[in-house]
């Protein structure tokens, strides 16, 4: 029996070394296998483990986290939800991120590398690292008067500093409360469903992410390529354009909302918003030039991101003269984001030179101590000062004697251009609404603020007009907030 | 596995009164170390699960120390040659039990299971205490061989007669608590097979007729073996509980071969297991896919899978833990959801403290296992040998199917993590066996002692 019984435990001394070695086997070799599982939920369940970190704006939390005892425990929750949600983006626990909540996630969440410097040291005591923060470039109180100047209608507000491109404003209406899409219950499926299927599209970024036709705003640009590229040499000399002009190579007769627009000059046509000057304007630069002077405002480039992506706003890269003569009054596929034409203006106000936007002013760590810190940044020169000052001449005239008076401020400079938006088949759609302008203190040199404002359904005719009447003010609103800075 | 030991008397020691160290000043110390381990893991628990020690940690660890003092005191009183290593590996054990069990309820409020695993503890230590005191000679136990086998086969019979609980016929409910009958009954087996065995073995080995290799038995000393065998996992399909089937089955092959050293039977006793166990994967759904997910552990957590089963989470808590484990209240196997704190308690160790502590863990069984057949070679009757066999058996067996189970290596059947696994019946058969082990290995010591 003393046999048996050796061979026995022999036996079990096998079993043993089996069961360890394949405890070795997951637990070592095959542990990231298992890791990395799609289905093993550790991973989310430690991104929710400690609280998101904040976004800020004016140095004030406009985020926060809930303690919800729940497996996925923190949930984000937001103050001034609507207000906000252009900026932030949602962060949920169902659905993902967006926006700034997003493109910031790694310091947010608190996976950033950066935000710990004992990274082996925490790592070895598994204590998780904490989330760091976001500072936003929102000017709390310019944001708080687009929104309000905005309310009830469909549209967008961006605004940003020209001299160095922080983004001031960025509102989009109708919005949502992104905290009802934050948290582990029914509610929130019942939320996003609601949300995206609401036919007014609250979620939508009307400002980063939804491109318009730019209408007569954009003759800035066209008026721009015509002195840069010699076109026109004095903006007070009458242009050679008669009024109705037929589109080249059509029998199609463009025509104006002014009896006064008849080879206008190049002031009184963008005072007036002259359709015809600005066809032919466009045509006689010629396609090369036009693309040329668009892409240096920042069309045609998807590149763009603050940090979250914007999309990008488009010139036709192949159009004949006709289709040049449209796009050059900001129709045809001519189509921008809020954001590009808000950049429009602030490249005119700062004398020729368009600074990259960004909405993130810094990331700091748990501490508060700055990790990273956004440098303004020269994206590109689309053109000379001495251009740039000509237009800004040109645009002060719009609001002085302009289709842009409603935008006049007292004690201050304020350059805009306006613009109605046709578009849907047949032009039959009503039409979108723009301003854009810029301000600097009468007595100061360098440009305060740079604005873009665009409002679905415009109320009233479809003429310029309606650009000033309903963009204008609050424009007007978002520059004197900003003025006050 | 037999260690370096002492079966065989060194001359000196500090306690040499009758020739052999007795060694209960070690088992003392390794006692100590023991409460102490315990302690320290109920404090941390609480530390990372509500940020402060337990409030109850001081009456953790009164009550924890008391049940070792006691049990020490009546080993040393009634049994003070036993191995010195069988009661602190069962105190550390069942104290590590309750803290993982205590560390699960933190992740399933409104299902306390920790209060309910201390008083079945504490029965069995009483049990334990019963045993070593009143139990002075094993062999008086072969007396009752018969009344052993009929009460295991009762024991075996009475689950038929309540309701099924998740889908197996193997509790019996009384007065707010239920327990199995099976796991009792697998103790009295073991006695049962080692008096008969012991009786009729060497028929069993040298009688009766060839049959190719194997030496068949006459039918008149293999007749009762083969009923009782067949009764007993008769009964358990019909309780549709594989776990405690294949236990009683090894058990019963494990233990022939002890008693008759005929290779012939391991052979013929894995053939049968074999074809048993195809025909019941062919033939029952729920055994076929335990058999599936041991194929495929993450076949649901693929496209259009049904999510992560029960044994992918396991694993997946496994593979977390990694080399030092995530510590105590810190993992997720809470994941694994129904049965955690049962038949995958392992996977909380395996996450909380690592390829280290499973390793440590592995290790302990082996030790408590290693020490049933040291006292198995050492004693000199037949009955109190394979008594000793069986009972480590029934150890190594659960073990290694329940271990092999949650972690992948054979396909998974229910059956308690002795000592750790959240269950009373199973912590009170654990403790009888540890007290069985203590009064052979005493008895096993003693012997070894020159008399005079």
């Amino acid at each position: 029996m003393t046999r048996s019984i050796k061979a026995l435990s022999a036996f079990c001394l096998l079993l043993s070394a089996a069961l360890l070695a394949n405890a070795v086997r997951i637990q070592v070799f095959e542990a990231k296998t298992y890791d990395t599982n799609p289905a093993n939920r550790r991973p989310v369940i430690a991104r929710y483990g400690h609280p998101r970190g904040d976004i800020l704006v004016g140095g004030v939390p406009v985020t926060g986290s809930k303690d919800t005892r729940q497996r996925l425990r923190y949930e984000r929750t937001y103050r001034d939800g609507p207000l906000y949600a252009p900026v932030t983006g949602y962060a949920s626990q169902t659905f993902g991120t967006s926006l700034l909540e997003s493109a910031a996630d790694g310091v947010l969440s608190g996976s950033d590398t950066r935000l710990d410097l004992m990274r082996l040291w925490h790592r070895f005591t598994r204590t998780p690292q904490p989330a760091g923060a976001v500072e936003t470039t929102i000017d709390p109180a310019v944001q708080r008067a687009a929104y309000r100047a905005l309310h009830g209608r469909t549209g967008a507000v961006a605004a940003v500093e020209p001299t160095t491109g922080e983004i001031l404003a960025l509102v989009s209406t109708p919005s949502y409360d992104p905290g009802g899409l934050s948290g582990n219950d029914g509610k929130v499926a019942q939320n996003w469903a609601r949300l995206t299927t609401d036919p007014r599209q609250p979620m939508l970024n009307r400002a980063l992410s939804r491109t318009y036709p730019p209408g007569s705003t954009f003759k800035v640009v066209t008026a721009a390529a015509a002195l840069e590229h010699g076109i026109v040499t004095d903006p007070n000399a009458r242009t050679d354009t008669g009024s109705p002009y037929t589109l080249p190579g059509t029998t199609t007769r463009l025509r104006d909302g002014s009896r006064h627009c008849a080879h206008a000059s190049l002031r009184r046509a963008l005072a007036l918003s002259c359709n015809t000057v600005f066809a032919r304007l466009g045509v006689r630069v010629g396609l090369p030039g036009m693309l040329a002077t668009a892409r240096g405002f920042g069309f045609n480039d998807s590149g763009l991101r603050i940090p979250a992506p914007v999309a990008p706003s488009a010139f036709g890269r192949r159009l004949d003269p006709a289709q040049l003569a449209l796009s050059s009054i900001g129709q045809f596929n001519t189509a921008a984001t809020p954001l590009q034409m808000a950049m429009v203006a602030a490249a005119v106000a700062n004398h020729g030179t368009l600074m990259r936007p960004y909405l993130v002013d810094r990331l700091t760590d748990a501490n508060g101590t700055t990790i990273d810190h956004t440098r303004p940044v020269v994206l590109r020169r689309p053109i000379h000062s001495r251009t740039a000052e000509i237009l800004q001449r040109l645009m002060v005239g719009v609001v002085s004697h302009g289709t842009g008076r409603q935008a006049a401020l007292p004690g201050a400079v304020v350059g805009a251009k306006t613009g109605t938006a046709q578009h849907g088949v047949r032009n039959a759609g009503v039409p979108y609404a723009w301003f854009i302008g810029w301000a600097r203190q009468r007595e100061e040199h360098a440009p305060r603020v740079a604005v873009a404002v665009v409002v679905e359904g415009a109320k009233s005719r479809r003429e310029d007009i309606t650009g000033g009447g309903d963009g204008g003010p609050i424009a007007r609103e978002v520059m004197r907030a900003a003025l006050r800075r | 596995m037999r260690g370096a030991t002492t079966t065989q008397a060194p001359p000196a020691g500090r306690d040499t009164t009758a020739g052999v160290p007795r060694r209960r000043g070690v088992e003392l110390a390794l006692l100590f170390g023991a409460v102490v381990v315990c302690l320290l893991g109920y404090t941390a628990v609480g530390l990372a699960t509500g940020g402060a020690v337990p409030p109850d940690a001081r009456s953790y660890a009164a009550g924890l120390g008391g049940i070792a003092l006691l049990t020490h005191l009546a080993v040393r009183l009634r049994a003070p040659y036993a191995d010195p290593l069988l009661l602190p590996i069962a105190v550390l054990l069942n104290g590590l039990g309750l803290v993982l069990i205590y560390r699960l309820d933190q992740a399933t409020p409104g299902e306390r299971a920790a209060p309910t695993q201390l008083v079945w503890s504490t029965l069995g230590v009483a049990l334990f205490l019963l045993v070593v005191v009143c139990l002075r000679d094993h062999r008086v136990l072969s007396r009752y061989a018969y009344v052993c086998g009929l009460a295991a086969l009762i024991l075996l019979i009475v689950p038929i007669f309540f309701p099924a609980l998740n889908g197996a016929r193997i509790w019996v409910r009384f007065a707010g608590y239920s327990f199995q009958p099976g796991e009792f009954a697998k103790l009295l087996l073991a006695v049962f097979f080692a008096a008969y065995l012991a009786a009729g073995g060497h028929a069993l080995a040298h009688s009766g007729r060839r049959l190719w290799f194997l030496r068949l038995p006459p039918g008149r000393v293999l007749a009762p073996v083969v009923a009782i065998w067949l009764v007993s996992v008769g009964v358990l399909v019909l309780e549709q509980d594989l776990g405690t089937s294949i236990l009683f089955f090894g058990l019963f092959v494990v233990m022939l071969y002890a008693a008759t050293g005929r290779i012939g039977w391991i052979v013929l006793g894995a053939l049968l297991a074999t074809a048993g166990a195809v025909a019941v994967a062919r033939l029952e759904p729920r055994v076929n896919g335990r058999v599936q997910d041991w194929l495929h552990p993450l076949a649901g957590t693929e496209a259009g899978g049904a999510g992560p089963g029960q044994l992918a989470q396991s694993l997946f808590a496994f593979a977390a833990g990694g080399k030092l484990g995530t510590g105590l209240g810190e993992g997720h196997s809470a994941l694994i959801g129904f049965a955690v704190k049962s038949d995958y308690i392992l996977a909380t160790a395996g996450e909380e403290l690592g390829l280290a502590g499973l390793a440590a863990l592995f290790v302990l069984y082996a030790l408590l296992v290693a020490a049933g057949f040291r006292a198995a070679l050492a004693l000199r009757d037949q009955f109190g040998r394979l008594l000793a066999v069986g009972l480590a058996s029934i150890l190594a067996l659960q073990v290694f199917v329940i271990a092999g189970g949650v972690t992948g290596l054979i396909p998974l059947t229910g059956m308690a993590m002795p000592f750790l696994a959240k269950g009373g019946s199973s912590v009170v058969t654990n403790w009888v066996i540890v007290a069985l082990l203590v009064r052979l290995s005493d008895r096993a010591r003693a012997d070894a002692v020159p008399r005079t």
